[in-house]
């Protein structure tokens, strides 16, 4: 199969996996058994569609294939069964979408948080548990089990199948919103295996974040997540070069990113921006688009970079986020003031590779060459990404 | 779904609750009985249990029955009291606990069957 229609494939079982298992979770209330029942349709689906083609109606084949099974599987449940029996199909028009109920359940503070993420990837994306360990680079038994336990506890421990509490929303929406984000991370630049990116997983991001942000279109953090993810893959044809390795920002060839998409994220930012409850996604995002207007990279407005990683840091202090607020204040203050700012985040950050890495570049500038170098040789010792190994292996062997 | 919140306290709250003068400490007290009565409708049952220095642990795992002093596992988080809930699911299980005003740890757990 062509890698375009390996991807179509992906995007229509995405697009109507998720739909079905929450008509299924409410159809028959029972979660586990209704997402069996989609799994084995995705299954089946993944088999049959890349020898038949994709039907016209995708989402009526799986039901058709789910409800097949379940009339099958669900014979000594009587309940299920005659739910099923009597189920009309299509639902009937404007019936909420209710994948909503779905992704609450899935990424349910109560799961543990691989779990959530395994679950939502599985329940709400439609991917199979054998797409999802090969994602995560794990055995799939381990996934397996992830998702048997996730669903074992939902049903023992009465985790339900509905939106938290209007004064709850806010802070269960969070933990959806960092599901999305580390699945974001880990499809754009994931930091173990040899791919230096899964393409698929940062889609699945996308698709999670357009899905909240079409269901939820008056929640800030949500557009500032999907204008935070849509920036960055605007600009993911010029992150590599065709050997895999990293282009960093300033050497990246600007021609190359994806002018229309960034105008588009932009907008959504600013719609966000009109609610006025700014949030770290947004600030992120803000970020993000303040690099992608620069025409060129000595064009950047570092002012304006340094002020919003330091909202970012008032609103949610980490000391990741001072490091990146210390790097821009380099184009601002210099590189002296920049690694006094690096030096005074020893403590937490000595583990981190980029702290390192900064450092580097930080005492390079400033003619401390042996030191630069051992900085990076500690970077490189921290890292497994291959592609920010080579960045590294080839600092240090060439400056 | 019936539950059970299991309340832990740390060493450092009996301390806190240990350095408390009369008034401070009938307040604590009258914060979760005001907590029992504002749920009452959601409590089927709840036991205080004496402070761990009164716990004997019996183990019975081969031979002989072995009687020992102390709770079953040694360490700076005890189990102080139970209480009983019947609510729709967990996250109303989850809302109740938010507001217990005392011991800094509670664990949720449904009941079998």
């Amino acid at each position: 199969m062509s890698a375009a229609a390996e991807a179509e494939l992906a995007r229509v079982v995405r697009d109507h996996a998720g739909r079905l298992a929450a008509s299924l979770v409410s159809l028959i209330g029972d979660f586990a058994a209704a997402e069996d029942l989609v799994a084995d349709a995705v299954e089946a689906a993944l088999r049959h569609w890349p020898v038949e083609g994709i039907p016209a109606n995708p989402e009526g084949w799986l039901y058709t294939v789910a409800r097949r099974r379940g009339l099958d599987v669900l014979r000594r449940h009587a309940r299920y069964r005659d739910k099923l029996v009597l189920a009309a199909w299509p639902p009937p028009a404007g019936e909420p979408d209710d994948r909503l109920r779905l992704i609450f359940t899935c990424c349910h503070p109560a799961l543990p948080r691989s779990a959530r993420i395994a679950l939502t990837l599985r329940v709400v994306c439609g991917l199979t548990t054998a797409q999802i360990a090969r994602a995560f680079l794990v055995p799939e038994t381990t996934v397996a089990q992830r998702i048997t336990r996730a669903k074992r506890k939902i049903a023992d421990a009465g985790i339900p199948y509905r939106l938290p509490d209007s004064d709850e929303l806010g802070a269960r929406l969070t933990q959806v919103l960092a599901v999305v984000y580390l699945l974001f991370n880990e499809g754009y630049l994931s930091s173990s295996g040899d791919r230096v990116q899964s393409r698929d997983l940062a889609d699945d991001a996308e698709f999670l974040a357009a899905m909240l942000a079409g269901l939820m279109p008056t929640e800030p953090e949500v557009l500032g997540l999907l204008a935070l993810i849509r920036l960055h893959r605007a600009r993911a044809a010029a992150r590599f070069t065709s050997a895999g390795e990293i282009v960093r920002l300033p050497e990246q060839d600007r021609s190359r990113w994806d002018r229309q998409a960034i105008t588009d994220a932009t907008r959504l930012i600013a719609r966000a921006a009109a609610a006025r409850r700014p949030g770290p996604y947004q600030l992120q995002a803000a970020i993000v688009a303040v690099h992608a207007e620069a025409p060129r990279w000595a064009d950047t407005d570092w002012p304006q970079i340094v002020l919003l990683y330091t909202m970012l840091d008032g609103l949610a202090p980490s000391p990741v986020t001072k490091l990146h607020r210390a790097i821009a204040l380099r184009y601002v203050a210099g590189p002296r003031a920049a690694l006094a700012a690096v030096d005074e985040l020893a403590e937490p950050l000595s583990g981190y590779h980029l702290w390192h890495a900064t450092r580097a570049e930080l005492l390079r500038e400033l003619g401390q060459a042996d030191q630069a170098r051992a900085a990076d040789a500690r970077a490189l010792e921290l890292t497994a990404n291959p592609a920010e190994r080579s960045l590294l292996r080839e600092r240090i062997t060439w400056t | 779904m019936k539950y059970v919140l299991m309340f832990v306290e740390t060493e450092r709250f009996a301390a806190d609750l240990a350095a408390m003068d009369e008034t401070e400490r009938e307040r604590a007290y009258g914060r979760v009985r005001q907590w029992f009565a504002d749920n009452a409708d959601k409590i089927t049952g709840h036991t205080y249990l004496m402070p761990p220095h009164t716990a004997t642990t019996v183990r019975l795992e081969g031979g002989e029955p072995v009687v020992t002093d102390g709770p079953f596992v040694e360490g700076k988080e005890v189990i102080s009291g139970f209480a009983e809930i019947d609510v729709a699911d967990l996250d109303e299980a989850l809302r109740l606990v938010r507001s217990w005003p005392a011991c800094p740890l509670v664990e949720i757990r449904p009941i079998a069957g």
